[in-house]
């Protein structure tokens, strides 16, 4: 992110300790700790409630493909399905998004008019506005009648390749279309990351490249993206975040399925999220606590991709200061 | 390039020496611009001879068409390299216009699919005592659900966020300032969906199984909030300048007078701007309300302890979820005012960050 530098903590006047100034640095200190203590919670409190129907579970939780949790007695259920189904709809989302939004961000740098930017980078950003209800009545009621044509058209030429055999979805409810109006979600996110270093990129590097006679693209190849290039993976792993954890958008566009299929054309599939929003009214027994624990493995998987981006940003900083 | 300086001149060629005068071989400058327009102009013609005109179509044969010749052009005219700015140029541009699509095309559908049944009686009236399939109802138990859970999630994650910001920039240092930042950062990346199951499972502790109320959405919300305000806070607090609070301090004023009476003051417009974007990105959450504050509610309710709790977006949803053609109107009308309200907040919150913001320099 882009942090200005900070003007060291200035020393505290020195003489006796007022009242006030200890009950307001305790109220700060206080509110920076109860971050970590919601945080502590948010883990404790998921294991706590999974913990029962994982030690029910008659089948192992982490390779079975069913989901049978819904009895008092005897539940049998798995994530295997539903991670590879978010793990695929985020990939998918990622692939689309990231070439587009270092376009995005590279029209807005170094190409768009230098009075139109700004206005131009609002209009990306409207796209976080959005909410993620209104995407998914969108994609389910424009988007997939659109993409049916397109997708028949995609079995008949593309067919041969196992991800877009045939026969194709009549709905266009299918893993790629979730997949497209998630990288339409992640656009922003990505590109705002991408502008962040493209902003950063020394003007030094930029003029000595144009200086050489270099182009525009040889500029933006041998000055921009090099240095940029941390800047563009951490964004693309903190859209990768965003998109393993949507909900809304999957559960309503995909008809889904509890198995795992690498076919995008056809409908199935399902992620973890959606599959939670859609079971938590109907669950009963165990069901609660099993979803809770799919929740508790989504948890981890975004946790892990989003302490690997904040990881990869840092070392960039470094790396360029 | 080197080539050329090794090759004696081509006497009596016919582009008169051009190829070796430094300045040659760029195609004019409106080129582009005038090839892009016949471009769109002949495809237009082209698709409108063959009765296959469609606004998506038109613009990406357009798009290609254009590419292909001026990268054709340039390479004749211009050479290689310069050839391949240009197809990054389009590619670029091309880009942005790929990303605007969607936006268009979303905002053109809400507001014309909305507008069906968007007028002040959908505001003002209640689905209390409405079957889903009646030609009647409105969103006006919805609106005042949002307003109660994201006013409330608002006032308990404002304070945390901002103290929080106010003790990562004044007080914390060394290790547990890292440690606070990092786990800020983690607690960015939580899905929405978790935070909801986080209160579930905390209200099932609390209060046993089955119970949904408006505090549940709204702490779940407040979950999702803090980390926002408190990025968006720190960024804020980190612009004030050092010599605002050195002055201060030279005069005697204790740190704490001073961080309320001239850090926050100074802040004031950004802070105000920070919090209304993370407003506006929570007020659209729907899964963490799904699971938190029910999906049954049809009537009025101004109590956040009591019972169910209907919202725009859990409304936009179940709607959706029933599938008549009643309720879809009435999802798009929801979607409609929700869109509005998101993209006033949106639009104020760059107004406050544009006119009220002190001038730094």
């Amino acid at each position: 992110m882009t942090t200005t530098d900070a003007p060291k903590a200035a020393p505290p006047p020195t003489g006796k300790r007022r009242i006030g100034d200890v009950v307001f640095a305790g109220l700060a200190r206080g509110s920076g700790l109860l971050i970590l203590v919601i945080l502590a919670g948010v883990a404790a409190f998921l294991v706590i409630q999974a913990w029962p129907s994982l030690l029910a579970n008659t089948s192992n939780f982490l390779t079975d493909q069913s989901w049978e949790a819904n009895t008092r007695e005897n539940p049998s259920f798995g994530v295997a399905a539903l991670a590879f189904g978010t793990v695929l709809a985020a990939s998918i989302a990622l692939l689309l998004a990231t070439p587009i939004a270092i376009g995005i961000a590279l029209f807005i740098v170094y190409y768009a008019p230098r009075r139109l930017a700004a206005t131009l980078g609002y209009l990306v950003d409207l796209l976080a506005a959005i909410p993620s209800v209104v995407y998914g009545l969108w994609g389910m009621m424009v988007l997939a009648p659109q993409l049916v044509p397109v997708y028949e058209g995609m079995t008949r030429y593309l067919g041969w390749i196992p991800l877009f055999a045939g026969p194709s979805s009549t709905s266009g409810r299918t893993l790629l279309t979730a997949g497209i109006v998630l990288a339409v979600m992640i656009l922003p996110i990505i590109t705002a990351m991408s502008r962040d270093v493209f902003h950063q990129v020394p003007q030094g590097h930029r003029e000595a490249a144009l200086a050489m006679g270099a182009t525009r693209w040889e500029m933006i190849r041998l000055a921009v993206l090099p240095f940029g290039k941390s800047g563009i993976v951490g964004g693309a792993m903190l859209g990768l975040g965003r998109a393993l954890g949507e909900t809304m958008a999957v559960a309503m566009i995909l008809s889904p399925s509890l198995a795992i299929s690498f076919n995008l054309l056809q409908s199935g599939n399902q992620t973890i999220a959606a599959h939670i929003a859609l079971q938590y009214p109907e669950a009963t027994g165990y069901g609660v606590s099993a979803l809770i624990a799919a929740g508790l493995v989504l948890f981890t998987i975004t946790l892990a991709v989003n302490m690997g981006a904040r990881y990869v940003v840092a070392r960039g900083n470094k790396e360029s200061a | 390039m080197s080539t050329r300086t090794t090759q004696p001149p081509a006497p009596g060629s016919k582009t008169g020496g051009n190829k070796f005068d430094l300045r040659s071989g760029t195609l004019p400058r409106r080129f582009p611009a005038a090839l892009l327009a016949g471009c769109a102009v002949v495809v237009a013609g082209v698709l409108t001879l063959f009765s296959s005109f469609g606004l998506i179509l038109w613009a990406l044969m357009t798009a290609v068409a254009y590419a292909a010749i001026i990268v054709a052009t340039s390479v004749r005219v211009e050479g290689g390299r310069k050839a391949k700015d240009r197809l990054v140029t389009a590619l670029v541009y091309g880009c942005f216009l790929v990303a605007m699509t969607p936006l268009v095309s979303l905002l053109y559908t809400v507001v014309v699919h909305g507008m069906d049944r968007f007028s002040p009686y959908f505001l003002t009236v209640s689905m209390n005592g409405v079957l889903p399939s009646m030609d009647a109802g409105g969103v006006y138990h919805a609106i005042v659900g949002t307003l109660a859970i994201t006013g409330m999630a608002t006032l308990l994650a404002v304070p945390i966020g901002v103290l929080t910001a106010v003790y990562l920039v004044e007080y914390a240092q060394g290790r547990i300032k890292k440690v606070i930042t990092f786990f800020v950062d983690v607690m960015t990346g939580i899905p929405s969906i978790v935070a909801g199951l986080f209160v579930v499972a905390l209200w099932i502790i609390l209060f046993g199984p089955g119970h949904t109320n408006g505090a549940a959405g709204a702490l779940s919300l407040t979950v999702l909030m803090i980390p926002v305000v408190v990025r968006s806070s720190e960024e804020m607090l980190r612009l004030v300048p050092r010599d605002l609070r050195e002055a201060s301090y030279a005069l005697g004023v204790p740190k704490w007078r001073t961080i309320t009476k001239v850090v926050l003051p100074t802040s004031a417009a950004g802070l105000t701007t920070g919090i209304m974007l993370a407003i506006a990105r929570v007020i659209g959450e729907t899964a963490p309300l799904v699971l938190t504050a029910g999906s049954s509610a049809v009537s009025i309710n101004w109590n956040l302890f009591d019972g169910q709790m209907m919202n725009l977006p859990v409304f936009i949803y179940s709607q959706f979820r029933m599938g008549g053609a009643v309720n879809y109107e009435r999802a798009w009308a929801a979607a409609l005012t929700l869109v509005l309200i998101v993209m006033l907040l949106f639009i104020l919150a760059r107004l406050v960050g544009r006119f009220f913001s002190p001038k730094t320099r």
